[in-house]
């Protein structure tokens, strides 16, 4: 069994529960202190540092959600001057406002750690070459595992997402052992490998994924194991905890969630209540160590549990299983994320056409397809299809513009879309993952 | 003259679907609308269904009410010789009048065979056209 850094990822429970209790309490003195906005949380709640005196105290503290890091746009929450951040990521925000997240370089050392930790723990190190074929930009994914793979001493191919043939090529003639990338991209890889009359399976080195960034199923898992003969692990992260930094261990049972760099909790969406290990509930985050942007209590959206046996793999670190859905009716399509709300909010921006829509998810081929269908205003409709195309192609550029990612575009006629009386659910999922 | 050669013509907008031709069909049966002439353009993933009928306020009306997407256009109908080479000619004499066609369509009835076209300066085009020797037909002929 392979360790990155096995005094830490064996210690005993108490131990690490103890380092966490003395990072949260160091933590929370100092946003108390040096941040305005934690202060004024606190203060909020009647919560004075001096009242954190467990671990379990942590309950105490208020919620941090996307909307506080949306308002505080673009860098109001740093706890750092602006010449101690050596890296911003930017991430698409609900209504078309993006996100930005910042690093020192402590963040990105303590980023680079736990991702070092996790491809250890699922048997990727020195001699792999991998293929880090995330986009690589202001999307984490790609210059997280980029870094993550350099320092367990793994060979770096930094494909990036896209030239699916070239990567296939290079694949071959770099013997890559290893791929970090949506579950989707890789079944498309593997659909354009038979194409060009390649197996991944016979006439490549492939043997393990690291695969991420959108939701996929154990039969999706076992799919891809078996028709490209790999090892599919799991990995988890938002931008907001830095980006991806957890994966399954070998024994591909849950991701241990590093103790001494998060803290998490089970809550109930409704309620906010902590949940105790076992139970299904949103998953909380309190990163113990972030120094730009601190995150505590901060909910994901993500629907898990905390799996209490001990792992197998000697790990002491708390594992949470697979994620079970969100809270909320965020969209992953190809692992960008997609609020409904963003659709709306940039199809209220052109006057040929309603807030009336229906967003239609499918796959096609592997990768995902979004269908936007929106009513046209009987103000615009000409009897000219030139007109009328050009409408459709205004509603593509522009949500393609707000949501970093392209949408097919349907012109329907005004009435004939579903109205809802209360909430809207406007989505409509048809992929099988 | 021109406006008597300016002839309505009522636009559907329609999705591709089945049924859709059909029902916009049955709305004109009811209010017993009389189609002279009648064209669908597609594009992908919708159309629009352009005719020239009698009564074109009502139909107007009655579509709208269904919850159709409906628009008038003006356009214009030249007589064209019903025989072989009768098209030739009109276009040859829309060349030279110098019109440039949005789209158009044509239908052979009792009285000849009609060419319709959609321009985007009607006025200007029912001049140029009378002024090369071509025969429009007036709009009191659609009612």
């Amino acid at each position: 069994m392979q360790f990155w850094d096995p005094r830490v990822e064996e210690m005993p429970v108490e131990d690490l529960k103890k380092r966490q209790y003395k990072l949260l309490k160091s933590l929370v003195y100092r946003l108390y202190s040096f941040s305005s906005f934690y202060q004024e949380r606190m203060d909020a709640v009647g919560i004075h540092p001096d009242d954190i005196s467990t671990l379990e105290d942590v309950k105490k503290l208020p919620f941090m959600v996307k909307a506080d890091l949306r308002d505080s746009y673009p860098d109001k929450l740093f706890t750092v001057p602006q010449d101690e951040v050596v890296r911003y990521h930017v991430s698409s925000g609900t209504t078309g406002k993006p996100t930005v997240v910042g690093y020192t370089q402590n963040d990105l050392d303590l980023w680079t750690t736990s991702l070092a930790r996790a491809l250890t723990s699922c048997g990727i190190g020195r001699g792999d070459v991998i293929e880090v074929s995330y986009g690589y930009g202001l999307f984490t994914g790609g210059l997280g595992l980029h870094y993550g793979a350099e320092k367990v001493g793994a060979s770096v191919v930094p494909t990036s997402v896209g030239n699916t043939e070239r990567q296939i090529e290079l694949m071959q003639d770099l013997g890559v052992t290893a791929i970090a990338c949506t579950p989707s991209y890789l079944v498309h890889i593997n659909d354009t490998a038979k194409k060009m009359g390649i197996s991944i399976k016979d006439d490549t080195l492939l043997r393990i994924a690291v695969l991420g960034a959108e939701p996929w199923s154990e039969k999706m898992r076992e799919r891809i194991e078996e028709e490209m003969d790999i090892r599919a692990i799991n990995i988890y992260g938002t931008s907001e905890l830095s980006g991806p930094m957890f994966t399954e261990c070998s024994e591909r049972d849950g991701m241990h969630i590093w103790g001494d760099i998060a803290l998490i909790e089970i809550v109930d969406p409704d309620t906010g209540e902590p949940l105790p290990n076992g139970v299904k509930g949103e998953l909380v985050f309190t990163m113990l160590q972030k120094e730009a942007l601190p995150i505590i209590r901060y909910r994901t959206g993500d629907i898990t549990l905390i799996m209490d046996e001990p792992c197998p793999c000697g790990r002491t670190h708390p594992k949470v299983a697979r994620l079970m859905g969100r809270v909320d009716d965020m969209l992953i399509i190809r692992g960008i994320n997609v609020f409904p709300s963003q659709v709306e909010h940039a199809l209220l921006s052109i006057p040929e056409v309603s807030g009336h829509f229906m967003i239609e998810v499918s796959r096609k081929g592997a990768l995902d397809n979004m269908l936007v269908r929106v009513e046209m205003n009987p103000e615009a409709f000409s009897d000219r299809i030139d007109d009328l195309i050009a409408i459709k192609q205004k509603v593509h550029h522009t949500l393609k513009g707000s949501l970093n990612v392209a949408a097919d575009v349907d012109i329907a006629a005004p009435g004939s879309l579903p109205r809802f009386e209360g909430k809207a659910k406007r989505v409509i999922d048809r992929r099988n993952i | 003259m021109e406006s008597e050669f300016i002839i309505r013509q009522i636009s559907i907008f329609s999705e591709n679907k089945p049924g859709r031709l059909a029902s916009v069909a049955k709305a004109l049966q009811e209010e017993g609308i009389n189609i002279f002439a009648f064209s669908i353009a597609e594009a992908n993933g919708f159309g629009v269904i352009r005719a020239i009928v009698n009564r074109a306020e009502d139909a107007h009306k009655k579509l709208t009410e269904l919850g159709f997407m409906v628009s008038f256009t003006d356009v214009i109908a030249v007589k064209m010789r019903d025989q072989p080479g009768g098209l030739y000619e009109t276009a040859v004499m829309l060349g030279d009048a110098g019109i440039n066609i949005t789209y158009s369509y044509a239908y052979s009835g009792r009285d000849g065979a009609v060419l319709i076209i959609r321009v985007d300066e009607v006025e200007d085009a029912i001049r140029a056209i009378k002024e090369h020797g071509g025969e429009l037909i007036s709009n009191n002929l659609f009612t």
